[in-house]
């Protein structure tokens, strides 16, 4: 890992701690009120709040999963840093869309 | 001779790369050090038996040794505080290639020193009026806790990362590092950040600390990395490095 790759990783670390406490707190909120899919979507859909909450968070686990997971490969795996660069971009990107779907979900109107 | 208890029983690696560990019986004396005890080998049982000493007293940095699993300076590891029920197992450091016997090639570990720009790179002439350094600068300070290094390399035998990872410049290399990042009077910073802060650099460290715990001369190398973490960092967000 280089000073490029710390930063942006400890910069999307610090990022996703208040993220992942909203988060809970929201999930638990739900739950004990009891809200129905339909109530959680109507307050979601439009909402750019939740849309950029969410879409934050989903860019912030992008990075610093892929990150991470290049640093595994290329400690823990025979492969070069480009190919483990280049497989870690692959499941960043992976991430990335898979998150945008679920946010796409749950705010697109 | 009245101060022999016991025999030691040492186990003492012979080849290579690849090798084997042989068994040797050794006379127990009191205040016998781990180095007495492969030189007692060498000189009375086996005269073809390698390994490396210059000093004998804990300044050169030339004996270590990895004893009953550990990496440690042999001439001042006394017998008494590592044998276990009177058994002595010593190989050359881990992480390196081997020479022969109890001689590991140091080679790549002071490879990665210049790699790590370890060399101090003067800003004046001897022309110029001698730099004033306040002792109690924190820069003087910071440097000051990291400079005993003796280059014995138990750190970078120690340490997970550069096992992982070949391209690692090691707990020695860095610390070494730091001590320049902190002295004003180096005019090679940059390329030195630069240097530390590329892949295999200061980043790469978990922060295991085995390089803090097995250091003979109880210097905090992880410190100084964790120092270099922080500093290039900042240099790269200002667009420095």
């Amino acid at each position: 890992m280089n000073v490029g790759l710390y930063v942006w990783q400890r910069a999307t670390a610090a990022l996703m701690v208040p993220l992942v406490l909203v988060h809970v707190v929201v999930i638990f909120y739900a739950t004990r009120k009891g809200m129905t899919a339909a109530d959680i979507l109507a307050r979601t859909r439009g909402s750019i709040v939740w849309a950029s909450f969410y879409g934050a968070f989903v860019v912030a686990v992008a990075i610093h999963a892929a990150i991470g997971v290049r640093n595994v490969l290329t400690e823990w795996s025979p492969l070069e840093d480009r190919s483990a660069g280049v497989l870690a971009a692959v499941f960043g990107l992976l991430l990335l869309a898979l998150g945008a779907r679920a946010v796409a979900a749950v705010v697109l109107p | 001779m009245s101060d022999i208890r016991s025999e030691l029983t040492v186990s003492l690696w012979r080849g290579a790369q690849q090798g084997r560990y042989e068994t040797y019986k050794v006379p127990w004396r009191e205040n016998q050090t781990v180095l007495d005890v492969v030189t007692f080998v060498q000189r009375h049982l086996d005269p073809t038996l390698s390994y490396r000493f210059a000093c004998r007293v804990g300044m050169c940095g030339s004996c270590a040794m990895t004893v009953n699993g550990a990496p440690r300076w042999t001439c001042r590891t006394h017998v008494s505080s590592v044998a276990k029920g009177g058994r002595l197992e010593i190989g050359p450091l881990e992480n390196l290639p081997v020479i022969k016997d109890l001689a590991a090639d140091m080679r790549p570990f002071f490879d990665k020193w210049q790699q790590a720009k370890g060399a101090f790179v003067p800003s004046r002439t001897r022309n110029d009026e001698i730099e004033r350094i306040r002792p109690d600068s924190a820069a003087r300070i910071a440097a000051d806790a990291a400079i005993e290094c003796i280059n014995c390399g138990i750190c970078y035998a120690a340490c997970d990362t550069v096992r992982w990872n070949s391209d690692y410049l090691g707990p020695a290399a860095l610390n070494r590092a730091w001590t320049l990042v902190n002295d004003v009077r180096d005019g090679a910073n940059t390329e030195r950040l630069q240097a530390v802060g590329a892949s295999g650099g200061c980043h790469a460290c978990h922060s295991h600390q085995s390089c803090q715990e097995f250091c003979p001369q109880r210097l905090n190398p992880t410190a100084s990395i964790a120092g270099l973490k922080r500093r290039t960092m900042w240099a790269y967000l200002k667009g420095e490095i």
